[in-house]
């Protein structure tokens, strides 16, 4: 944990996350980040050995319900926000090239 | 009219001693005088809120039943869909983006006849403790113009506490009712976990968000809170009647609870940053149950030091998953002139977020990553763990535990915009409730150099909002914090 975080591994988080940074924005984030690290960083005095994690704090585990067919939203209401949309289709930018189709 | 609270004006309005009609349109002449100072809210529904009060007039004056929150003004966090006007969730990326259906609490809050006037404030995607993070406007607190009303839930709070609205809902995932409730001199409450709801709130840590009220005393609480809460089939961690039943929370509010035993932690007076002023007056809060009749009972919560850092992992983790769904595909913000499909990501995402956004993806996403998951998340969830274990062990002992809900009174606008870790540290109080999953409520307590409000938290066991309301409202009767009113010289 103690490791210091670098630009590089910042870059690599970005990645990750497809989130565009510029060279200020990876040099501010990884500044900031290694400071909430180096604070979080007091984890490891806890002794967890025992503990199981907690990924929330209720009762229940699975809910089911019934499988059968409901009204929900129609077409023109999904494709309402569509940045761009194509008759029925949300229209994004060509996924494969030409040769790969 | 204007200094009644919620309960006070739906009684009138039933009895026909309002219209909601004519206190409806006084709101709007408030929100017209004040909103370019306040910057409460990011929308608001004139038009829309006049039918319905007129509407409930009419159908109180044919003597038609009507519902528990009939005509009265009420104003909800933009993180919550509304198949009307916009649900932004002070971002960018969502700035245009007219939600498909109406959120649980928003069919609730309607089923009840309540008039909702616009739609809040907050910081982007309710990530922030100040309001500041908004990617849209600037909110100021009511109290002082210079200072921030907290986050961030920060429109709500502000808005109720500038007479813009009767009661209000917010979201909180580390604090996020309870600190601009206490910097702005209102009562708001963060229910237990599964109480209301999530149905239609913008998600941001699933593990930890509530809906909430905010009102102007207890009562006004206790109102809200019976609209929203219960059982909802669309949200798999709402509870079921069952296992916990929606008392009715107005029913015994005036009755002190007998024998009470308050938990005094050690810890809460040794947080770090404690201003003398909040201490001075929690203390003073303490003193006033104990006039009461009930006992102070020292103890300690040993993992509430580490609550901070438990939860900037795990709810930061939570938000790089459910954030990732804006893509630039589906809804919100697409970059103009994308190279090729991935940079439809890429930019979007960059145009769209706004700064503290992208550094918790960052924070969560590198949490989440090979390598770090274990140190990081996995030992996060671990101490969650021991933290809720605290709690448990305390509860054993004592009906309640009071601390203050904030370290200091409301902060200076810019004061710690550029230093995220010391903007994280306002949560210190609030946050292990969140990770506990109980509820805990922020009243008014006290005013720093006679005009900057605090706020005195209590936490009590899950599902017992009843006794948290009670306990509250002890407070409220023998005190007259709730009634004080910023000076509004407009």
């Amino acid at each position: 944990m103690s490791e210091k975080l670098t630009a590089e591994q910042v870059r690599h988080v970005a990645k990750l996350a497809r989130l565009a940074c510029t060279d200020e924005e990876i040099a501010e984030f990884t500044e900031q980040l290694a400071a909430i690290l180096q604070y979080v960083g007091q984890l490891e005095q806890v002794d967890t050995a025992d503990v199981e994690p907690l990924a929330h704090c209720l009762p229940v585990h699975n809910v089911f319900r019934r499988d059968e067919v409901r009204p929900s939203l129609t077409n023109d209401q999904a494709l309402a926000n569509a940045p761009q949309r194509d008759g029925e289709f949300f229209a994004v930018p060509k996924v494969l090239d030409d040769a790969s189709a | 009219m204007e200094e009644c609270t919620a309960l006070q004006l739906r009684d009138g309005i039933a009895r026909g001693q309002y219209k909601s009609f004519e206190v409806t349109e006084r709101i709007f002449e408030r929100i017209e005088r004040r909103e370019a100072t306040i910057g409460a809210f990011i929308s608001t529904f004139k038009e829309e809120a006049l039918e319905k009060a007129a509407r409930v007039d009419s159908n109180i004056a044919a003597g038609r039943k009507v519902g528990s929150l009939a005509g009265v003004p009420i104003a909800i966090k933009d993180n919550l869909a509304t198949r009307f006007g916009t649900t932004t969730c002070g971002s960018k990326i969502l700035a245009n983006f007219a939600a498909p259906y109406d959120a649980h609490v928003v069919e609730k809050l309607e089923a009840a006849d309540a008039v909702i006037v616009g739609k809040c404030n907050l910081d982007e995607f309710a990530m922030g403790s100040s309001c500041e993070n908004s990617g849209l406007q600037k909110t100021v607190n009511p109290w002082d113009a210079s200072r921030v009303p907290g986050g961030s839930s920060g429109g709500s709070a502000a808005a109720l506490a500038a007479g813009m609205c009767y009661g209000a809902l917010g979201s909180d995932t580390g604090g996020s009712i309870r600190l601009p409730a206490s910097f702005c001199g209102v009562v708001g409450l963060k229910p237990t976990y599964g109480r209301v709801s999530r149905y239609g709130l913008v998600a941001y840590g699933s593990s930890l968000d509530q809906i909430g009220p905010f009102g102007r005393t207890c009562a006004d609480a206790a109102l809200l809170l019976q609209a929203i809460a219960g059982h909802d089939e669309r949200d798999s961690t709402s509870i079921g009647e069952t296992e916990a039943p929606v008392p009715d929370y107005l029913a015994d509010l005036d009755r002190p609870i007998e024998d009470l035993n308050i938990g005094v932690a050690r810890e809460f007076f040794e947080a770090e940053g404690l201003d003398p002023a909040v201490e001075r007056a929690v203390r003073e809060a303490l003193n006033i149950y104990e006039g009461m009749g009930a006992r102070l009972v020292p103890l300690s919560l040993p993992h509430m030091q580490y609550a901070i850092s438990a939860y900037y992992l795990i709810a930061t983790a939570e938000a790089s998953s459910n954030l990732a769904r804006y893509d630039g595909v589906h809804y919100g913000h697409r970059t103009g002139r994308p190279r090729d499909y991935l940079d439809v990501y890429y930019a979007s995402r960059a145009e769209g977020f706004g700064a503290e956004v992208k550094r918790r993806i960052m924070l969560g996403t590198y949490a989440l990553s090979a390598g770090y998951y274990d140190a990081y998340y996995l030992k996060a969830l671990k101490v969650r763990n021991l933290i809720r274990q605290d709690f448990q062990a305390a509860f054993e002992r004592v009906d309640a535990l009071c601390c203050p809900t904030s370290p200091e009174p409301p902060f200076k606008i810019g004061q710690k915009v550029d230093d995220p870790l010391t903007m994280y540290l306002s949560d210190i109080y609030t946050i292990s409730a969140n990770l506990a999953g109980i509820p805990a409520i922020s009243i008014p307590c006290g005013l720093a150099d006679g005009r900057l409000p605090i706020g005195l938290q209590i936490m009590t066991p899950a599902f017992t909002e009843d006794r948290i309301l009670r306990i509250a409202r002890m407070f409220e009767a023998a005190t007259d914090y709730h009634a004080r009113r910023p000076e509004l010289k407009l």
